[in-house]
């Protein structure tokens, strides 16, 4: 495999780019592996490139039902920042955004890793209250956090409404400066080439049925593309985790929600940052191409549909128009939905389960996305050392027979 | 926007009405005798399948009556509702 680099771009311009080789193979999958990652999505490429590079494992395929990138990766509104407010947490967040920091180099894809600076939005004194707890509770943790008041907030975010009488009147904001946004689909490309480099079989159109137990140890998985054989078997499938414990025999505290996304026609650079509000629900940035990217909060009810309710898109608007009255005439291109995996805490699962050698990563609710290195990196570890690491300790299934869960419903909310 | 048959009210749109999640999770008789596992079950171990799944409506905007329906989770098409306490009809009003 070559690397990616400017004498290559020139090379191949010379020969009018029809000579660049495949970005990974397609081979047919083996009957047997050491580990098999259920979902090729970032989080189960990114674990399958950590597990070779990081452990050392050498035989290891990625099953993706539809093709890489193609589910809730290529979804999202891709947010990156780790200003959550309890440890367990933030430590998470934190050493996803530190890979962030080097991914392109790391990969030699550049997943047009952008640090704009994200602000979280207050409405109410009590939203100002939180913001500067969480500010400080970032702070301790050595995560860059700061409030930011209104008539700085005038100056940064121009077209931002900041007045005192609106319904929902701008009484500051933290800023993550860090914090930014990614090319989503890219950090996909990324890690499956990278990880397809290091002897990693990715193997796409190929969809789990069953996963094959015996004596209470997992021996491997039925699918489309017939048996495999495997020691070990990580699933990270967001949106499909009930479905796929529910072939394990496992019960998980997993609701399944659609959420929605926009993109607008292209406009010229009139937003340099990302902003979201939990107070009207909204969060939107602008991408490299022009486009406002808006995201909201779930709909309601369960759903595998890929699609929710219009009524769900207009509270977005009415949220965006609130903040950005001058976005009231941009006229929206694509609107889509993703099917998310939401805990009763608002945090992940990175696990070990009651079938020896299987492991679910999953429940990443609203917001995966920025979790991407991090999560792949943890459940790497957990699969290979076959125990958690400290950073993912905290993010064991037990924690709902223990009761020691992490309320993020503050810090994730809505706005992911 | 789904259109939802509320049972004492009929037809009415979405917007009217909260979700209430997964239907039909008894509260446990004896509190006082559940281990921590039987805990997590009740509270948080939910069922989120695929396909029909049993739930909770409430007609918030409207009667404002808590009832029980059967929905697709993936067409999202409601195939039967019914009051709480009632059993639901055997048959269903549309397929899935």
């Amino acid at each position: 495999m070559k690397k990616y680099s400017a004498f290559g771009l020139l090379r191949n311009a010379l020969s009018y780019n029809e000579k660049w080789p495949e970005a990974w193979r397609s081979p047919e999958p083996k009957r047997k592996y050491d580990v098999v990652i259920v979902g090729g999505g970032g989080h189960g490429l990114a674990t399958a490139y950590y597990l070779a590079k990081e452990h050392g494992v050498q035989n290891i395929a990625v099953l993706e039902k539809g093709w890489i990138g193609g589910g809730n990766t290529g979804r999202n509104t891709t947010i990156v920042r780790s200003n959550y407010l309890w440890t367990e947490a933030a430590l998470l967040y934190e050493k996803s955004l530190k890979l962030w920091e080097d991914l392109s180099q790391d990969l030699n894809y550049n997943v047009m890793f952008s640090q704009r600076g994200v602000y979280n939005l207050a409405h109410s004194l009590q939203d100002v209250r939180d913001i500067e707890r969480r500010v400080s509770a970032n702070r301790l943790n050595g995560i860059d956090a700061e409030f930011v008041a209104p008539e700085q907030l005038k100056k940064n975010i121009p077209g931002l409404r900041v007045t005192a009488n609106s319904r929902y009147p701008v009484l500051g904001a933290s800023l993550q400066r860090r914090g930014g946004v990614a090319r989503h689909d890219a950090v996909a490309w990324g890690y499956a080439r990278a990880a397809d480099q290091r002897g990693v079989d990715i193997i796409q159109q190929c969809e789990v049925t069953g996963i094959r137990r015996e004596g209470g140890k997992v021996i491997g998985v039925d699918t489309t593309r017939g048996a495999i054989a495997a020691d070990k078997v990580g699933v990270v499938v967001a949106g499909h985790a009930s479905v796929l414990a529910d072939m394990a025999g496992i019960r998980l505290p997993i609701e399944s929600h659609p959420l929605q996304a926009f993109v607008s026609e292209p406009l010229k650079p009139v937003l340099d940052t990302v902003v979201m509000s939990n107070g009207v629900h909204g969060y939107i940035s602008q991408s490299d191409k022009g486009e406002l990217v808006i995201g909201a909060g779930i709909d309601s009810y369960n759903g595998y549909g890929q699609r929710g309710s219009f009524h769900t898109i207009e509270h977005t608007m009415q949220a965006i128009i609130e903040l950005f009255p001058a976005f009231s005439r941009v006229r929206m291109l694509r609107q889509w939905g993703g099917i998310v995996d939401t805990c009763p805490d608002a945090c992940p699962i990175i696990s070990k389960t009651p079938v020896s050698g299987l492991y679910f990563n999953c429940g990443w609710g609203t917001g995966g996305f920025k979790a991407t290195p991090g999560s792949g990196w943890a459940f790497a570890h957990t699969i290979a050392e076959d125990r958690s690491h400290e950073l993912n300790a905290a993010f064991d299934l037990q924690r709902f027979t223990s009761g020691a869960l992490i309320d993020e419903h503050g810090a994730a909310g809505v706005a992911h | 926007m789904l259109l939802i048959k509320c049972p004492w009210c009929g037809n009415r749109a979405e917007s009217e009405f909260n979700y209430g999640g997964e239907a039909g999770i008894a509260r446990p008789a004896n509190p006082d005798t559940l281990t921590d596992a039987e805990w997590a079950d009740y509270l948080f171990m939910r069922k989120n399948p695929k396909g029909l799944h049993q739930e909770q409506w409430n007609h918030a905007q409207g009667c404002r009556r808590w009832f029980n329906a059967e929905r697709d989770t993936v067409t999202y098409r409601f195939t039967r509702t019914w009051r709480i306490g009632e059993a639901p009809s055997s048959t269903r009003d549309v397929d899935s």
